[in-house]
């Protein structure tokens, strides 16, 4: 894709004619009518000249669009609920104008797998590297649900090489900036050090609960992905890579000598590895360790890689859905975790190809201009999303009163 | 929220018509709702700063937990004592209600910024935290029993379901297990032991063993805090219109900054020890002086000269550490070499006896404390913070010797603005001849807040030394 995938005019009709205002406005608000929520929201604009804007806010969605038509921004970024409106922030009193809350975020990105992919690099991405952000986007989602309790989970596909996630459960909301930090640490499995195994057990004690679903579903994703599709051993950097996170010199010099001017798969090698283990006694310690580390060497190789600092802090910006990316032209779409697996990043639309969808229709039926091209399921989705909210939103309300009564 | 008289000097005296105080441990629900004295409400404040200054230094220093007990209970036995319902002769209402007062004014002046906040959070945290451990049992599960705490028991039921999970937590053997009590929170009220993997969580709910409930109370006590902290913050404006009360205020804040100082008045050279001869003092110079003095001293000799608040920071500092009046006018006299004696008893005498209060107001001027010399304009001010990086360098190096893992040791905690620990790490480097290790501070770990405190503490030791020394002798 080149750079004018995206000119000036195409963006000018899409913020017209095409951007879903009013489904991030319920997103944002949690409420079909303004609240502190949407009119206290920070918005920041990324301008053409690479000048950004900070600290805008609306006090409802005709506000709000207006000023994205009038800017048209190459892109614009979400920020946190303040204690009073973002653009009334020179008048606010020193010391009083703080966040007080935003959606938990997650920001999962490709380059953080450069030291294990070996189809691509850096910015690049293609089908069989999404394989990694499949897993990830499983596991995160399943261990947010059920460690967490968190129900309104958004994914959103980032444009080009990553996917965001965004929560918007009521005590999500309201983390503190600890608490995230908390919550990350608790996902954060791979080391900054590549070359360390996970810091994950307490001693010689089992995998810990939180972990040990994601390791039934990763020792297959590690068997296709890593030993077959990416091979990720096959190269001498591949396995000394691999040699080192293994806790027996024994085994290591055992298996490096074989392994010398051979150019064995990585299926092949891993199977040496567990032959390897077997020359120990079952029960041994030794052999539990090695255990352990095998495991630890399927986490470390599939588990999800965050881009930390993006969740840690409640005013960090993030990209919103629905942005067109500045460098593919592709709309960053909310994308269901269920068919994550099969989710193709080169048939999510483009600004261009939605414009020229808008051209080929003369239907006019449609409300709404979306409606009438590949858009469509995406506003809907996230328009089902936004209702659970409210509707969660509701009860939780229509309780506090009951409790008054 | 605060009434505060002025009933001018000499009237300290608290109306005692607060409240009761049934327990050591507070979490600080309701604020002193009774009329105090400016002067009460500062020093109320100030003490306790002390305390929260030392904590902070430990943090910066990275002294190990038990250290920095053991560190922080000291100075409170010294500034800020709090005892147990057992204790004798001890007024406990007093005590609790003065370490009621320190904590709502320090509220004032810390709610005032995000750092500032943040940083009284945690240190007001590991305050209580430190008073939880050493409290009494029996007074501290009444204490426990007086809060609402939001935990809800885990059912056996429940426990067993769960029985493998939680194993892979906590290191309890089978029959502990079967002993052991958890219960649930949410997991926001632990984050910390959701931040170490340190905790089973199912569905939002932390699962947590009887033994960690220690920390939900301190979580409990930080969030607390930090909201009523911005509440706080929401209604200073009103409060900054006394301007008699926004400077003390102000101070406060400076001091935490700062670390606090200490008034340094007392003279190590007691009545037994010979008072310091004029001719003494480039010895001592030398061999006792912080950064700061140092560089006075020098400047002086090198110039024969200082200019006006030199002086009076130098001059002080040497009065209180032990230089009489009349030692005084010989030491300045023969450093300025180069004026007539005409000039000198004109331009300096009368100023060099104004500071020993012997003229004028006749009052008794106390020596400049790191907070006052660090909140200075700078010249003299304090090397570690007025001083270039490049000047800073040359200057300890030259002064002190320092190695360079030493001097980079130091430059670090420059780099981030603790500059009194990195004058205190200079006392403890250049000390280690004597036995003072990394973390000992200027004795018993406490850190420099007065350049007097400085120059006695190593005095102290030289002195000891050779008392040894001497004692070894047959
Ligand atoms: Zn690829």
């Amino acid at each position: 894709m080149t750079d004018n995938a995206v000119s000036p005019e195409l963006m000018d009709v899409f913020y017209r004619r095409l951007f879903p205002y009013k489904s991030i406005f319920h997103w944002l608000n949690h409420a079909p009518t303004p609240e502190d929520y949407f009119t206290k929201r920070e918005i920041a604009f990324n301008l053409p000249n690479d000048v950004m804007l900070r600290y805008r806010s609306y006090l409802d969605v005709d506000e709000f669009k207006n000023e994205v038509c009038k800017l048209a921004p190459t892109r614009f970024e979400i920020g946190p609920v303040y204690t009073s409106r973002p653009r009334d922030k020179k008048t606010a009193r020193q010391g009083t104008f703080n966040p007080v809350a935003r959606e938990l975020v997650f920001d999962i990105d490709m380059t953080d797998y450069d030291p294990i992919r070996t189809c691509c690099s850096s910015a690049e991405i293609c089908k069989r590297c999404w394989a990694f952000i499949a897993a990830a986007v499983r596991i995160l989602d399943e261990a947010i649900r059920d460690q967490f309790g968190y129900e309104h989970l958004l994914w959103v596909y980032s444009g080009r090489r990553g996917i965001h996630l965004w929560i918007s459960d009521p005590e999500a909301m309201v983390l503190t900036d600890e608490q995230r930090k908390a919550i990350v640490n608790w996902l954060s499995v791979v080391q900054k050090d590549e070359s360390k195994r996970p810091n994950i057990r307490f001693g010689s004690r089992p995998l810990p609960a939180s972990l040990k679903p994601a390791l039934d579903h990763l020792a297959y994703v590690f068997a296709d992905l890593i030993l077959v599709d990416q091979d990720c051993f096959l190269s001498e950097k591949g396995s000394e890579a691999l040699l080192r996170l293994i806790p027996d010199t024994r085994i290591v010099e055992t298996l490096r000598n074989d392994w010398a001017g051979e150019s064995s798969g990585s299926a092949a090698k891993w199977q040496a590895f567990k032959a390897q283990i077997k020359t120990y006694k079952k029960d041994s310690s030794a052999r539990a360790q090695l255990i352990a580390a095998m495991e630890d060497i399927i986490l470390q190789y599939t588990y999800p890689r965050l881009d930390e600092n993006v969740s840690k802090k409640r005013n960090h910006l993030l990209k919103a859905p629905f942005c067109v990316h500045p460098k593919t032209g592709r709309i960053c779409v909310p994308v269901d975790p269920k068919t994550i697996k099969t989710f193709d990043p080169e048939s999510v639309p483009t600004v261009a190809q939605l414009i020229a969808e808008l051209d080929n229709d003369t239907d006019s039926q449609h409300h709404s201009d979306w409606e009438r091209t590949s858009l469509k399921p995406y506003v809907e989705m996230l328009d089902k999303h936004n209702q659970r909210i409210m509707d969660h939103e509701r009860k939780i309300r229509r309780g506090a009163e009951d409790m008054t009564w | 929220m605060y009434k505060v008289e002025d009933r001018g000097s000499g009237s300290d005296e608290v109306k005692l018509h607060g409240p009761r105080y049934p327990y050591r441990l507070n979490f600080y629900d309701t604020p002193p709702l009774y009329d105090v004295t400016i002067e009460a409400f500062e020093s109320a404040a100030l003490n306790r700063l002390r305390v929260l200054a030392e904590i902070e230094s430990s943090a910066a220093r990275d002294r190990k937990w038990d250290e920095t007990k053991t560190v922080i209970i000291a100075q409170c036995e010294k500034y800020l004592p709090l005892k147990s319902a057992g204790a004798l002769n001890v007024d406990l209402d007093e005590q609790r209600r003065t370490d009621q007062l320190g904590h709502f004014v320090l509220r004032l002046a810390f709610c005032r910024s995000e750092e500032l906040r943040r940083r009284f959070v945690k240190a007001e945290t590991t305050l209580f935290k430190i008073r939880y451990e050493t409290d009494d049992s029996v007074e501290r599960q009444k204490f426990l029993g007086s809060r609402n705490f939001n935990w809800v028991a885990v059912g056996d039921q429940e426990k067993a379901e769960h029985q493998q999970s939680l194993l892979t937590y906590y290191n309890t053997k089978n029959d502990d297990f079967a002993r052991e009590k958890y219960f649930k929170v949410r997991w926001t009220r632990v984050p910390d032991l959701v931040d170490r993997r340190r905790v089973f969580l199912k569905g939002g709910w932390a699962y947590v063993p009887g033994k960690e409930q220690s920390s939900i109370i301190y979580q409990e006590f930080e969030t607390h805090l930090e909201k009523d902290l911005m509440v706080t913050a929401r209604y200073m404006p009103r409060l900054d219109e006394d301007t008699r009360l926004k400077g003390v205020l102000d101070n406060l804040s400076q001091g935490f900054l700062a670390g606090v100082s200490s008034e340094w008045n007392s003279s190590p050279m007691d009545a037994n020890v010979q008072g310091i001869k004029a001719e003494m003092v480039d010895e001592l110079a030398a061999k006792h002086f912080p950064m700061c003095m140092r560089n006075s001293h020098q400047k002086l000799r090198a110039d024969h000269r200082l200019n006006h608040f030199g002086r009076l920071q130098y001059g002080l500092f040497l009065k209180v550490l032990g230089l009489s009046i009349e030692e005084a006018i010989v030491f300045w006299r023969k450093s300025f070499d180069r004026i007539t004696d005409d000039t000198f008893n004109k331009m300096y005498k009368y100023n060099i006896r104004h500071s020993y209060g012997l003229e004028g107001k006749r009052a008794n001027y106390p020596a400049k404390t790191c907070q006052q010399i660090l909140t200075s304009g700078g010249d003299p001010g304090c090397p570690y913070r007025h001083f270039s990086v490049d000047n800073l360098r040359s200057a300890l190096v030259s002064a002190y010797g320092l190695s360079s893992a030493d001097l980079h040791d130091v430059m670090n905690q420059v780099k981030n603005n603790h500059f009194h620990v990195a004058c205190t790490r200079v006392y403890e480097i250049t000390h280690a001849s004597s036995g003072v290790k990394r973390g000992d501070g200027v004795g018993s770990g406490e850190s420099v807040t007065h350049p007097n405190q400085y120059a006695a503490k190593s005095m102290e030791l030289e002195k000891a030394k050779e008392e040894k020394a001497a004692a070894m002798v047959p």
